[in-house]
């Protein structure tokens, strides 16, 4: 079943094609990586296919009452923001927006879904503390969360794991490879290619707007199109330990 | 909701002490029992023809004052932030500043509040205008500064070409904003407009706090950005605009009163708007007892008080933030 269908979407800012001409599918149980330079579209693309920005060409997701989508796909931005001093529990509930019904509190199975993000996250000794409070990797994690508890079958995040801890890259990448075993899916941007050749089941490679590779690790990571896409030699094999990508040096 | 009691305690409260607060020496069980008679004597006419309506429109304006201010904040994301900002306060004034000037309130009374509500309609059609259908915050922010400067500059000048120094001295002081000598008319006139402004602020709540998250997450979460801002814009235009009208320019509720309550909410935009129209009716009854009783001779007004009182508690607060930032 199809999550999210793009069909020659277009974003332009001017003249210039920000998003250019990009088509893909996503369905269940993937957990897909974007990766790509700086200013290769990847925000712009993914805000474009939530409807957050005009775009012409077609996404699905953009097609639906705002009501529907939240129910659909799961946002969560590159700007961390909390603009007031709430409890991180408080936080998290806020992803129950969309499935509550019109002037109710949360229900107990909204408590309930909140306590899940809560716990697949490893939040539980920050329930109650305030969310300006933390730490900007911890706030990241908690925004995580926020988007967990959306529980929708499609999570889209934005440099999630950016300034997060080494330990908590993993973590937050196995929570994602997780979601997509559950059959959900994930699409994150990210900049660590080891971690996205490691976790993702899928790569879509970005250049100036362009969706330049879309496939397996194995398939998009090659030597050339790292060279040519991000002008970086790598060291990438299979391991006992599972895949390795290492970038080693600039070509150019 | 230990909240919601005290302050609707407090409220109930202050409305009564307001009602024997006067000049009448008079006791207290004398003066409620003829404002519940209500037989023709002169005690019971002042009860219900000068202190109720007085008593009613404290209550009413502290409630939307302090409700505008907090879904402003709420949506501007901005503790700083407040119901005058986007400019129908200043555009008020400028109407009702313009039927003292051209004497159009001397011959009807009902032409100054009537004139205040007109000009804040046509600010909120030029905010509409000029922030347009989608734009994000800081178009609101920068189209209310431009009203307001514009406002405020036609209200200097209709001061300045003002024809004869009573009507100088009459602008100036109903400037500062006052609930003295107001009648059920005033009541009756400003309460369609709140009623209405209220409803569609309270309407907010589930927007705002997904606002927390940022225009971008909370649009990713089903809100109506654009519909919420127009329910925002013509809600406070509604509340402020007669608020302007019949009491004059009162400020700081809307600024201090969510400020002060934020933290007995958790914080919570939605939670903050009840509380601050409760906060706010609180404060407006209290500040205007004062004026009655602190100085009962000179008529000291309302808007004066309030910013003796606001501007302090607005510095504290900064303080507070201060140190809280350090």
């Amino acid at each position: 079943m199809s999550l999210l269908t793009l069909r020659d979407l277009t974003v332009r800012r001017g003249d210039c094609p920000v998003v250019d001409h990009v088509s893909l599918t996503v369905t269940g149980g993937e957990c897909i990586g974007l990766i790509g330079p700086n200013g290769a579209g990847k925000t712009t693309l993914l805000r474009a296919a939530l409807g957050l920005l005009p775009a012409s060409g077609e996404s699905t997701l953009a097609a639906l009452p705002a009501a529907l989508r939240a129910r659909a796909a799961a946002w969560m931005p590159q700007a961390r923001e909390i603009a007031w001093p709430v409890t991180v529990e408080r936080l998290i509930a806020l992803g129950r927006i969309p499935h509550l019904p019109r002037g109710a509190r949360l229900r107990p199975e909204d408590r309930a879904t909140v306590d899940a993000a809560i716990a697949r996250m490893g939040l539980e000794s920050y329930r109650d503390r305030i969310a300006t409070q933390l730490s900007g990797g911890e706030q990241g994690r908690v925004l995580i969360a926020r988007a967990l508890a959306q529980e929708t079958p499609l999570l889209i995040a934005d440099e999630p794991i950016a300034g997060l801890d080494p330990a908590h890259q993993i973590a937050t990448m196995e929570v994602f490879a997780g979601l997509a075993r559950e059959g959900r899916s994930v699409i994150v941007s990210l900049h660590d290619l080891g971690l996205a050749a490691r976790h993702c089941t899928r790569l879509m490679m970005m250049e100036r707007g362009r969706l330049v590779a879309d496939g397996p690790p194995g398939e998009v990571l090659t030597p050339e199109n790292v060279d040519r896409v991000f002008g970086v030699l790598a060291y990438y094999e299979q391991t006992a330990q599972g895949p390795v990508f290492q970038p080693m040096r600039v070509t150019r | 909701m230990r909240l919601a009691l005290g302050l609707s305690l407090l409220v109930a409260a202050l409305f009564v002490a307001s009602l024997l607060s006067g000049q009448a020496p008079v006791g207290a069980k004398e003066s409620l029992a003829a404002l519940i008679a209500g037989d023709g004597t002169p005690l019971s006419v002042v009860m219900r023809e000068i202190r109720l309506p007085r008593a009613l429109l404290a209550a009413m304006i502290g409630a939307v004052l302090g409700l505008s201010g907090a879904a402003m904040q709420g949506y501007l994301r901005n503790p700083l932030a407040e119901p005058g900002l986007i400019g129908v306060s200043g555009a008020s004034a400028l109407g009702a500043v313009l039927a003292i000037q051209t004497g159009l309130s001397l011959m009807f009374p009902l032409a100054l509040p009537l004139a205040a509500l007109a000009m804040a309609v046509l600010a909120v059609l030029l905010i509409l205008m000029l922030a347009g259908p989608r734009g994000a915050s800081i178009t609101l922010i920068l189209a209310g500064i431009a009203i307001s400067a514009l406002a405020g500059a036609l209200t200097s000048l209709a001061l300045n070409l003002s024809p004869n120094p009573f009507a100088a001295a009459d602008i100036v002081f109903w400037m500062m904003g006052s609930l003295a000598d107001r009648s059920f008319t005033h009541v009756w006139l400003a309460l369609p407009f709140m009623a209405i402004g209220a409803a569609l602020l309270a309407s907010l709540g589930r927007g705002l706090d997904a606002l927390t998250l940022g225009e971008d997450a909370a649009q990713a979460l089903g809100v109506n950005l654009p519909g919420l801002r127009l329910r925002l814009i013509l809600g406070t235009a509604a509340c402020v605009g007669a608020a302007t009208a019949v009491a004059g320019a009162i400020g700081f509720v809307g600024l201090v009163v969510p400020h002060l309550l934020r933290p007995a909410v958790g914080a919570r935009p939605s939670a903050l708007l009840w509380a601050s129209s409760l906060g706010g009716a609180t404060m407006v009854l209290a500040a205007d007892i004062a004026v009655r009783e602190l100085l009962p001779a000179r008529d000291l007004k309302l808007g004066v008080l309030m910013a003796l009182v606001g501007a302090p508690l607005f510095l504290h607060l900064i303080y507070k933030t201060r140190k809280e930032m350090a």
